[in-house]
């Protein structure tokens, strides 16, 4: 019998794959060993130390950031969500409608625009309105990450909206619940995980970004991932590594969380 | 008692309309087991859905005890609905599914407690209270199924298919059940089948509907008996059908001339029946074998069918009718027929209602 065309059997497989996990790996697996050298290089060895978290961890700029960042990452992250749970059960319990596929496309314009255009057009943008208004604080930066967080919120949404049985909604609208108890009492509690996944992610995207919050901060107003840019352009220690490791397990460990939640769920 | 009058659906745009209900008529009484029956696709969910507010007709009235039904949305209807895929919540227990109702009810606590606490004993379901709805089998979920739509005490209960995924065993258990829990809550039941049987042996009223349309409303021994077009006589069990012409008819009875040029009489529907061609329907268990000689009709057997309680002769009538006829065996008694042989087949007075071509 012939056997079905098998990748994994093909010559140079195992080499090619071991090249494409180093070329993953091999830099994150040296960032975190790194982050533990006692000397103040980024690339000579010179014993284990907890210093650079130590010092990362007293670093008032370093703590500013990673307190805006959170802050940021969470605001963005619970409006994305909701702004997407709207969108998934406009998009997906109306039917078909005229301009759907319009609609979507919309919802989804951030992950087809190049970030560079949004950011110099969100730049633009709200330096009218601060001239406007005089308020430069962290709302400018919540509005934008909600944004571009929204369709990474929508399509797990979305997902398992279109996976639910619409007969479980009628069956409770049968049973006397209002169409808000139905979503509520119904709709809600089933499309949990889907929540959960779709804020993880966005938390995760938004936490990440560079781009956009580079160029549309206000002085002064760094997050995590902008200050270490900004570290670059002075002197580079461990302690970059150092927090890098720690954005590094925050990821993670949401990313695992949300795997263990959702399989329990099952 | 409900009122469903001339009730209307069409599917589709202007261009391109299918009528799933076709001005459907019918009064159903309080504390009646009232069955749809109809092949696939004749429009029983689609009425359902009417009753139960998921579907709006595009004419007619439903009502519920003088009250309007079709102004209100299906949260606010006092019917419901057994479906055909349970669609109990997941997320939810056996109580908690039970309970759903009577809690968006705003029922005290307490009274949701013991209402449940009931269901589950009615339903003998008391010890899985707490399970999950994924973790029972599919005849315990139609129970559940069933005392969920039970709690709220609707004052009419809709049931679409709830016994088609069970197996037969278990089935004829729930057809059972099903009636003793109608006769103890005296709940008026709606449901839904397109297994005859099923109908004949639990309904109080059956209408048979094709097309979108009901053709016959009656008991189950009027339906089975008397069937008023060819339909119905053909949709439930067995029958045989020949080409008559009717002499003359009073009195529900009508004189036929048979194609062999016998003469008999047969039941007609009370309305009359024109004079000319007609049909014949017979049941093949109102007629035995009888001598060729003097027979009303005659053919060779062409197969014999042993079915344990009874044995199935099939008759090649002259003119090539075939003709089939059952009759219950007896112990011992082992009739020397064989295929080829020329038999008659007699017809008990009364047997065999004519139908209007
Ligand atoms: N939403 C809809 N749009 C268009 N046609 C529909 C719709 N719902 C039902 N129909 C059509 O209406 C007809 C009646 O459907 P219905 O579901 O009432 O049949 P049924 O008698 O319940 O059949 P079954 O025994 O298979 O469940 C079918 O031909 C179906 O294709
Ligand atoms: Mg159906």
């Amino acid at each position: 019998m012939a056997r079905g065309f098998d990748v994994r059997r093909q010559p140079g497989f195992v080499t090619l794959a071991t090249i494409c996990f180093l070329a993953l790996y091999l830099p994150i697996i040296l960032l975190v060993i790194y982050s533990f050298n006692a000397g103040s290089s980024i690339a000579t060895w010179e014993g284990l130390s907890w210093r650079w978290y130590v010092s990362a961890w007293q670093n008032q700029q370093v703590q500013e950031a990673t307190v805006r960042s959170l802050i940021l990452a969470t605001s963005a992250s619970v409006i994305a969500t909701a702004c997407a749970v709207l969108a998934a059960l406009a998009t997906t319990r109306k039917g078909r409608f005229r301009g759907y596929s319009a609609v979507f496309a919309m919802i989804n314009q951030p992950l087809m625009v190049p970030e560079i255009v949004t950011a110099v057009a969100l730049l633009i943008f709200f330096a009218v309105i601060k001239v406007q208004t005089g308020y430069t604080g962290l709302g400018y930066l919540i509005i934008a990450h909600t944004a571009f967080c929204i369709p990474f919120a929508y399509m797990p949404i979305r997902a398992r909206l279109q996976g639910m049985d619409l007969g479980l909604e009628q069956a409770a609208m049968d049973l006397y619940a209002t169409p808000w108890r139905v979503f509520r009492y119904v709709t809600l509690p089933q499309l949990w995980p889907g929540v959960l996944s779709g804020a993880m992610l966005a938390f995760v995207i938004s936490l990440d970004d560079v781009v956009i919050t580079e160029f549309i901060k206000s002085a002064g107003q760094e997050t995590l991932p902008t200050y270490l840019l900004g570290q670059f352009r002075r002197n580079i220690t461990p302690e970059i590594n150092a927090i890098s490791t720690a954005l590094l397990a925050i990821s993670v460990v949401i990313v695992l969380a949300f795997y263990f939640l959702s399989r329990n769920r099952k | 008692m409900i009122e469903i009058d001339r009730v209307r659906k069409e599917f589709g745009d202007g261009t391109d309309t299918f009528i799933a209900l076709d001005d459907v008529s019918v009064t159903i009484r309080e504390n009646e087991f009232f069955t749809l029956l109809g092949p696939s696709g004749c429009g029983k969910t689609t009425l359902l859905r009417v009753i139960a507010g998921f579907v709006d007709p595009t004419a007619g009235r439903v009502t519920l005890d003088g009250q309007d039904l079709l102004g209100l949305p299906p949260f606010r209807r006092p019917v419901n609905t057994v479906f055909q895929s349970y669609a109990l919540f997941p997320h939810m227990t056996v109580a908690e599914n039970i309970g759903f109702g009577l809690q968006m009810l705003n029922r005290p606590k307490a009274e949701v407690k013991q209402t449940v606490d009931e269901m589950l004993a009615l339903v003998k379901m008391t010890q899985m209270a707490g399970r999950r709805t994924s973790e029972i089998s599919g005849g315990q979920q139609q129970r559940v199924a069933l005392a969920r739509a039970l709690a709220p005490r609707p004052k009419l209960l809709l049931l679409d298919e709830p016994l088609s995924a069970l197996d037969y065993k278990l089935r004829k258990e729930m057809q059972l059940e099903l009636k003793r829990l109608q006769a103890e809550t005296g709940i008026t039941f709606i449901f839904v089948t397109h297994d005859q049987e099923e109908a004949l042996t639990m309904s109080d009223r059956i209408a048979v509907m094709n097309g979108g349309q009901i053709r016959q409303i009656g008991g189950p021994r009027e339906i089975y008996d008397r069937p008023t077009d060819r339909f119905v006589a053909d949709f439930i069990g067995e029958t045989n059908f020949l080409a008559v012409e009717v002499l003359d008819f009073a009195d529900e009875q009508a004189r036929l001339r048979l194609p062999s040029g016998a003469e008999i009489a047969a039941h007609a529907p009370a309305e009359g029946i024109p004079r000319g061609a007609a049909t014949l329907a017979i049941r093949p268990e109102h007629t035995s074998l009888c001598d060729p000689e003097g027979a009303a009709l005659k053919g060779k057997l062409s197969d014999i069918v042993y079915f344990g309680t009874d044995t199935h002769y099939h008759v090649a009538l002259d003119g090539d009718t075939r003709f089939v006829l059952r009759e219950q065996n007896q112990p011992g008694g082992h009739e020397a027929r064989a295929v080829g042989d020329t038999v008659g087949v007699r017809l008990a007075p009364g047997t065999g209602q004519v139908l209007r071509d």
